[in-house]
């Protein structure tokens, strides 16, 4: 390590600065958020009273209780039912012989080139036709649809890194497949699961154009950021320090969750991103 | 997206297909002298995820595919076109307009915070820094938010009474001040820059895990040698994060073609149609211009662009990797 004096400095500046920008405007919603309704600041100063009016007011008049509730119950169906599948097919794939493996494997996978905003038309129709427009399952289905191709990837690389001599002894005491699954690779793959677990929740959570699409009309399923954009495009009757304190609101699960799961989020999204 | 920055991943059939095979192929070996040649109850494991896969995935993109080539308004019977709608994408400057405004939102999602990128890093491998997972906590938050909420976010920042035109005043710049994002000169490059904000924490994330696995041994060889921090940085540093700049390059690019929410909750393709992209366009198709089959056709120019930046990067890290 060189430890040149003019470089180290340069460096801390160059960090700090990066942190400011990366923070500050996160921290001037919530100075923004925190203040007296109708009460404009300078997004500098610190307010002199401190208030939470603005998070009442979104969560009662933004109707955001429903938004959240309703955000919550479309991630966690999501989460589990992909975490689920992509269990089963990643350990198809990481441990068993069949026709076509490789083939259908590059197949799935390929899933994660394909943006929805092309496919966003056809699913609109289809789901009129059945009736699912305007309910949860109308972006529930599809959001599962695009995360088993993630899904599948990381867990058969996580079962590829744990097949061994463990499920090799099972197998030779006669275990059959579902038994090594359950009781012999499920519990080492259990941190692998939440990393996915995790993840996938982010990106159903933070989905906006399909909810947008597929729940165009009905408030009492809308999620957090379709009830957000709404609140939001209300310009002339929207008070900024409202508007700031909704969008909190939102983000607030997913900031929660990144303080408690950091380091593994940013493994997670680095490593997922070297596999590739 | 939708999801920050599309998912965290991609494909490539040489590292998923090839480098996995001899660790896969080991317990299969095993596996068929223990259950005899292949294992059809491996279709039933695989039937759950194949099922969601090709009905939400496959099947719409075939719809998509088929439904660009008819004109549709949605309720009454389509009459087939051919090639038109995809004539229109191509010549109607609106559209036109928008597909190279994204065009435009690369250099501001993809170069720019690469670039920035490498400049801190390459000097980060100089110091020991103390607290670097703080620093790399910090500056990965911006991804993970909402972007319907980094959108709202940054309309306040970006408002006419808002945080940046206060920073101008109270610096004496009043001339500077200005309703940015209805600002027919800087509302492009404003929301570019939001997209900067976004993408750059995990382009970070990114080369940070890379300059780890440089051994240091390099390093030293390259300070015997008498390289500055330019040389150094040219000779060890880049060459070796070539593998995350890929990476990089194909999340980005991904989420900077892909833009919607931001633009929906902040201009809405304005002023006139300064910020306008293309899936703005497939959104109005449905709901408001109702030509579908021309929203269906710009869907699948969006997917070809994104095949193809993809597969352009890819091509590049490979020639790079036989190369070396």
């Amino acid at each position: 390590m060189i430890e040149s004096r003019v470089e180290k400095r340069t460096i801390y500046v160059v960090l700090l600065g990066a942190s400011f920008i990366a923070i500050y405007p996160l921290v001037s919603i919530v100075l923004l958020a925190l203040n007296e309704p109708g009460n404009r600041i300078s997004g500098f100063t610190i307010p002199e009273s401190i208030t939470l009016e603005n998070f009442y007011t979104a969560w009662e008049k933004g109707g955001f209780s429903q938004a959240l509730r309703s955000s919550a119950i479309i991630a966690v169906t999501v989460v589990a039912a992909s975490v689920a599948f992509s269990v089963l097919a990643g350990y198809a794939f990481a441990t068993m012989r069949f026709p076509f493996k490789n083939t259908l494997f590059v197949v799935l996978v390929a899933g994660l080139m394909l943006p929805y905003e092309a496919l966003i038309i056809p699913l609109f129709f289809g789901f009129r036709d059945w009736g699912l427009i305007d309910t949860r399952w109308a972006t529930i289905l599809p959001q599962i649809g695009f995360s088993v191709s993630f899904g599948t990837f990381w867990m058969r690389a996580t079962f590829e890194s744990l097949v061994g001599s463990t499920v090799e002894a099972a197998r030779l005491d006669g275990a059959n497949s579902w038994d090594i699954l359950q009781k012999v690779l499920l519990p080492l793959a259990r941190p692998a699961m939440l990393s996915l677990a995790a993840l996938l929740f982010l990106f159903t959570w933070n989905d906006f154009l399909l909810a947008l699409v597929l729940i165009p009309q009905n408030e009492s399923a809308q999620t957090a950021p379709l009830a957000l954009s709404f609140f939001a495009g209300q310009r002339r009757g929207g008070d900024p320090s409202v508007i700031a304190a909704a969008a909190l609101l939102v983000a607030l699960p997913v900031l929660v969750m990144y303080v408690i799961l950091q380091r593994r989020f940013i493994r997670g999204i680095a490593v997922g991103a070297e596999k590739g | 997206m939708s999801r920050p920055i599309g998912k965290p991943s991609l494909p490539d059939e040489a590292s998923i297909a090839l480098p996995a095979l001899p660790k896969a192929r080991r317990p299969q070996r095993r596996g068929r002298r223990a259950f005899g040649g292949s294992q059809p109850i491996a279709f039933l494991y695989l039937l759950p995820a194949f099922a969601f896969f090709i009905a939400f995935g496959v099947i719409p993109l075939g719809q998509a595919a088929f439904l660009s080539f008819y004109e549709w308004n949605g309720i009454t019977d389509r009459s087939f076109t051919g090639f038109d709608n995809y004539l229109t994408v191509f010549t109607d400057p609106k559209i036109r307009g928008a597909l190279w405004n994204s065009a435009i939102l690369i250099v501001f999602y993809a170069f720019l915070p690469i670039s920035v990128a490498l400049v801190v890093v390459g000097l980060m491998v100089r110091v020991r820094i103390r607290g670097q997972a703080v620093y790399r906590a910090v500056l990965f938050l911006p991804t993970i938010l909402p972007l319907t909420v980094v959108a709202v976010t940054w309309r306040w920042i970006y408002a006419p009474d808002g945080p940046l035109n206060r920073a101008f005043d109270a610096v004496g710049l009043d001339g500077f001040s200005r309703a940015w994002l209805g600002d027919f000169t800087f509302a492009l490059p404003a929301l570019g820059l939001v997209g900067t904000w976004v993408t750059f924490g995990l382009v970070f994330v990114l080369f940070i895990a890379g300059v780890q696995k440089i051994s240091t041994e390099q390093y030293e060889a390259a300070r015997i040698d008498g390289a500055g921090v330019v040389r150094e940085f040219f000779a060890v540093t880049l060459p070796s994060l070539r593998r995350e700049i890929t990476v990089a390059l194909v999340l980005t690019i991904t989420a900077a073609l892909r833009n919607f929410d931001v633009v929906f909750v902040t201009t809405r393709g304005g002023p006139g149609t300064n910020t306008e992209v293309p899936s703005m366009f497939i959104f109005r198709s449905v709901f408001q211009t109702r030509t579908v089959g021309l929203g269906a056709a710009i869907g699948v120019v969006l997917m070809l662009e994104l095949l193809i930046v993809n597969m352009a990067v890819l091509w590049y890290r490979r020639r790079g990797e036989v190369e070396s």
